[in-house]
């Protein structure tokens, strides 16, 4: 314990991660289950040298003495043995029981686990076969059976409890060997020619110990519940010899005349359960941080807003105008600046594409507009949207509400994962109508099967039904687009949606929404990476590259004479129909990570013209020529 | 549907078979003469012999097992002789009140599970969360037989608002009123443990559903949180969630063992435990079959249930 602080500061030194151990006494609550277990654990070892009455020598004279009493701290029984000498004999037994019980199950359910793992085939299903009809039965159910068959007692009520278990561990042990069986390092073993037992026990075995550790940790408070239980039910430890079941046991006959006899016991069991099964979850959590449930954070209705000043109210008739938007994602003292201040206007029924690799914060821009970033870990830090002359980082939340699928309609990328799997398609579609339409059911079906029609879903009444599994992608893109169509929005934020579709089905879908677009005036956002799509979509294009806006201009434009040096490098990643002489260069090098980004020009490292200046400070946005920009100090084209 | 619950229902029978397998094997283990396990040690050589040749115990293993599993069909599951009456008329008699009480103990922690798990999920990290996540170790620590022992102490000798006992048979005697009344206590305790396990698997399954695309979906197209939460959230959590209650059925129906003693409820798991002590193990072999073929059921229904919510698995 001496060693703790100077350990800890070795592990911060390195930089490295903590040792298990430093992981489970960090969590405050596996640390004070863990004092209270030592305590408990150390009594109980040292019950044969503690100056305690003998547990066993009856007193009728000082019968059911309640506790505080002289010369018994916790009181008498009914016999006038002192209580607090059998409660700590009685949780000497209870504790050798529970993790005898625990150590048979574990080695039993293991070796069962490995050798079905292992083997395979017949000999797999076979013992799995007995496992699921061990699991058939109600869990105490058979340890009764086995109690009745082996007759009461303690050692056969720790073999029934063990019997019981056995399955959790061949279970958790079978799956992990199964996986690990097929791997290369065992292949190679038996290729060297090590025996079977040899390869499952040395190579096999010390990858699943984590394993077989975890499930006793969170098994042997139960096995420690359940033998008391058992000996509580007069089936388990005999009188003389007392667990802290039994004493329960003994003492709910006096339950009206002297609770105290019933109760302490049992808080006994109570409190070493808890505090086991406190280490339990800690180590379960240190040694199989997946298994840990929800620790990681579910995101609310809205992302977090903390910008320290407001832009002014623009002054233009755009749908959407967007001024110096920065979000960020913290995770642990890391701060990913994943947008970093964005400035975009979209006139009404234009259609604009944002073009960037993956990484370089299209989607997250895209999604902060209405506040669809998860926080945790996102937060807005600075800047200003404007839709329908409001300040949307400022709205509530019920007006935020109102215009997400209403005047602005989002599009994702993959629709198996956007659409809800228990749902029909018919009913997403009436949902979004009748969240912001006063329809009644019937109306606003037939509404989505005129929807459905409008994307072009051949026999829409019938795929109204169906769901979302049962179409192929392409239809279910289209049933995401006629969603955001229900509600005629005037933007459409569509996040790389033909990205997870063939490219048949990308073609027709990009035709759907161009002339989607046309004929309802809706302004469109197109988040891509490619920018084929862009040529055949957008009036304009912005290129983003580390969070920000690096060009943009009208996209015939900016594809003839790219300025930005990464520009080029994009469209040059574009291949052309009937030119395969056209090289394609895949450029070089990676984005700077969002945590880390040079004070400069973040392309500089990747760009092939860079100079020393473009590394030394911030490089703005400027304009070159009407309706295009560009962030760099040597522009391709124009002369410096 | 029907298709995928007739293909189930004929899945239990061999579940149902190996299970008898079990419970008779159970019995062919006993060490010793089974005649005279049954009969105690102070049966006359005659009765001894009479029951061997009754049970049919000088033929081979295997033809036993199916005269009993013949047996078993027509209802016929022996004799207890320690209460002189057929073994099937007394287990189905006070299965019945296990039933009763095992299922109110169902309903209680199905409902209150949910609601704490999904409150807890909603407030991540805030206080509801942190009070449920407390009150769910507490729940999966204590044992249920000495909870019961202080809800007596409390409601029925302090407050003297519930009877500690005396409940005698399910059908007839006080009326529905006096059922709920004797019901009460013992359903509580029973749900306790269940109640922590589905409050803790329903908190970790909404906060895997709050992170799925399909959320945010719900989220962009203007539902409001309430229905992403009760509708879109908790049908996608149902779906992991309901197997959770299925298997609870199995640690609710074996709990009353305890519930039953401790309340002195006239259900199968008093029966069970006397039994025992009185070796009467014909009477153990009925009870334990029953209750086992019923936890086969309950995990059925909760099969269909899952169907019925995930259109995927039909």
């Amino acid at each position: 314990m001496v060693a703790l602080p100077f350990t800890a500061g070795k592990a911060a030194d390195r930089g490295g991660r903590p040792s298990p151990f430093q992981l489970l006494i960090a969590n405050r609550l596996s640390a004070a289950g863990l004092a209270i277990l030592a305590l408990i654990v150390t009594l109980a070892f040292l019950t044969p040298i503690l100056p305690l009455p003998d547990p066993d020598i009856t007193d009728p004279a000082r019968r059911l003495l309640t506790p505080g009493a002289d010369g018994h701290l916790l009181g008498t029984d009914h016999l006038g043995r002192d209580l607090l000498s059998r409660l700590l004999w009685g949780t000497r037994v209870s504790i050798v029981v529970g993790l005898s019980a625990t150590l048979i199950a574990a080695i039993v359910g293991s070796l069962i686990g490995l050798t079905a793992g292992y083997a395979g085939g017949r000999t797999d299903s076979v013992l799995m076969r007995g496992i699921d009809l061990v699991m058939a039965f109600p869990y105490i159910l058979l340890a009764l059976g086995i109690v009745a068959v082996l007759g009461p007692g303690l050692l056969n009520a720790l073999y029934a409890i063990a019997v019981v278990n056995i399955p959790f561990f061949a279970r958790n042990i079978r799956g992990m060997t199964l996986g690990l069986s097929r791997r290369e390092f065992v292949d190679a073993a038996r290729l060297s020619g090590a025996s079977h037992p040899a390869i499952l026990f040395g190579d096999v075995l010390p990858n699943v110990l984590p394993t077989i550790v975890v499930t006793m940790s969170t098994t042997v408070g139960w096995m420690i519940l359940e033998t008391a239980g058992l000996s509580f039910l007069g089936l388990g430890a005999q009188p003389p010899q007392a667990d802290l079941g039994s004493m329960l046991g003994e003492g709910r006959k006096l339950l009206f005349t002297a609770p105290h006899v019933s109760v302490i016991p049992g808080l006994m069991i109570f409190v070493l359960v808890m505090s086991i099964n406190l280490v339990g979850d800690g180590i379960r959590d240190v040694l199989d941080p997946r298994l840990k449930s929800g620790a990681l954070a579910a995101p609310g209705a809205a992302t977090a807003v903390k910008r320290e000043t407001v832009p002014e109210k623009p002054a233009t008739g755009a749908v959407l105008s967007v001024e110096g938007l920065s979000t960020r994602f913290q995770t642990g003292s890391r701060v990913y600046k994943a947008v970093g201040g964005v400035d975009l206007d979209l006139a009404p029924g234009e259609r604009v594409g944002l073009v960037g690799e993956s990484g370089s914060g299209k989607s997250v821009t895209a999604l902060s507009l209405l506040r669809l970033v998860p926080t945790p870990p996102g937060t807005i830090t600075a800047g200003r949207v404007t839709i329908g002359g409001e300040d949307q980082l400022g709205a509530s939340v019920e007006d935020l509400r109102r215009l997400r699928g209403g005047q602005v309609a989002y599009v994702f990328q993959d629709p198996l994962t956007t659409l809800h799997p228990l749902f029909t398609v018919g009913q997403q579609i009436v949902e979004a109508l009748q969240a912001h339409q006063p329809l009644s059911r019937r109306q606003a079906e037939a509404r989505a099967i005129e929807l459905l029609e409008r994307v072009q879903i051949p026999s829409a009444k019938a795929r109204f039904e169906a769901y979302p599994h049962e179409l192929s992608g392409g239809m279910r893109q289209r049933v995401c687009i006629a969603m955001a169509l229900a509600n005629d929005p005037e933007l459409i934020i569509a996040d790389e949606p033909t990205t997870a579709l063939d490219v048949t089905v990308q073609a027709q879908v990009l035709k759907l929404m161009r002339g989607l677009s046309e004929a309802q005036g809706s302004a469109v956002l197109f988040i891509t990476h490619d920018f084929g799509v862009v040529s055949e979509l957008c009036d304009r294009v912005a290129v983003m590259y580390a969070g920000r806006i690096v060009e943009i201009g009208p996209t015939q434009d900016v594809l003839d004479t790219p300025a930005h040096p990464y520009t080029r490098k994009l469209i040059d990643c574009v291949p052309v129909l009937g030119q395969p002489e056209r090289r394609l260069d895949a450029i070089e090098g990676l984005p700077p990570p969002v945590d880390r980004l040079p004070p400069g020009c973040a392309f500089a490292e990747r760009c092939p013209i860079a100079e020393p200046r473009c590394r030394e400070s911030e490089i703005s946005l400027n304009g070159l020529s009407a309706g295009r920009a560009v962030r760099c100090i040597k522009p391709h084209g124009v002369a410096s | 549907m029907w298709i995928y619950i007739g293909k189930r229902l004929i899945a239990t029978v061999p579940i149902l078979l190996g299970l008898s397998v079990i419970v008779f094997g159970m019995m062919a283990l006993i060490p010793g003469d089974p005649a005279t396990a049954i009969l105690g040690s102070y049966a006359t050589p005659e009765n001894v012999e009479r029951l061997n040749s009754q049970l049919g115990l000088d033929k081979p293993l295997v033809e036993q097992y199916f005269i009993w599993l013949g047996n078993l069909l027509q209802g016929d599951m022996g004799r207890s002789y320690a209460l002189n009456r057929p073994v099937a008329d007394e287990v189905f008699e006070r299965f019945g009140a296990t039933l009763v009480l095992a299922g109110a103990s169902l309903i209680l922690c199905s409902i209150f599970g949910l609601i704490a798990g999904i409150a807890a999920a909603v407030r991540q990290f805030g206080w509801t969360d942190r009070i449920v996540t407390f009150l769910v170790l507490i729940g999966i620590s204590t044992p249920s037989f000495w909870l019961g022992l202080l809800l007596i102490m409390l409601f029925a000798v302090e407050l003297q608002w519930l009877p500690a006992s005396g409940m005698f048979a399910i059908y007839g005697g006080g009326g529905p009123l006096d059922l709920l009344r004797h019901l009460a206590m013992p359903a509580v305790t029973l749900a306790v443990v269940a109640t922590a396990v589905i409050a803790r698997l329903t908190r970790a399954a909404m906060l895997e559903v709050l992170r799925q695309d399909y959320i945010r979906t719900a989220r962009a197209k203007g539902v409001s949180e309430r229905r992403v939460i009760y509708r879109h959230a908790f049908k996608a959590a149902l779906v992991s969630v309901i197997p959770v209650i299925g298997i609870q059925a199995g640690f609710v129906l074996g709990g009353a063992v305890y519930i039953e003693t401790v309340f002195q409820w006239p259900g199968i798991g008093r029966m069970l435990v006397n039994a025992i002590s009185t070796r009467d193990l014909l009477l153990v072999q009925g009870g334990v079959l029953v209750v086992a073929a019923s936890y086969v059921f309950f995990n059925l229904i909760a099969d269909v249930a899952q169907t019925i919510v995930d259109p995927r698995l039909r």
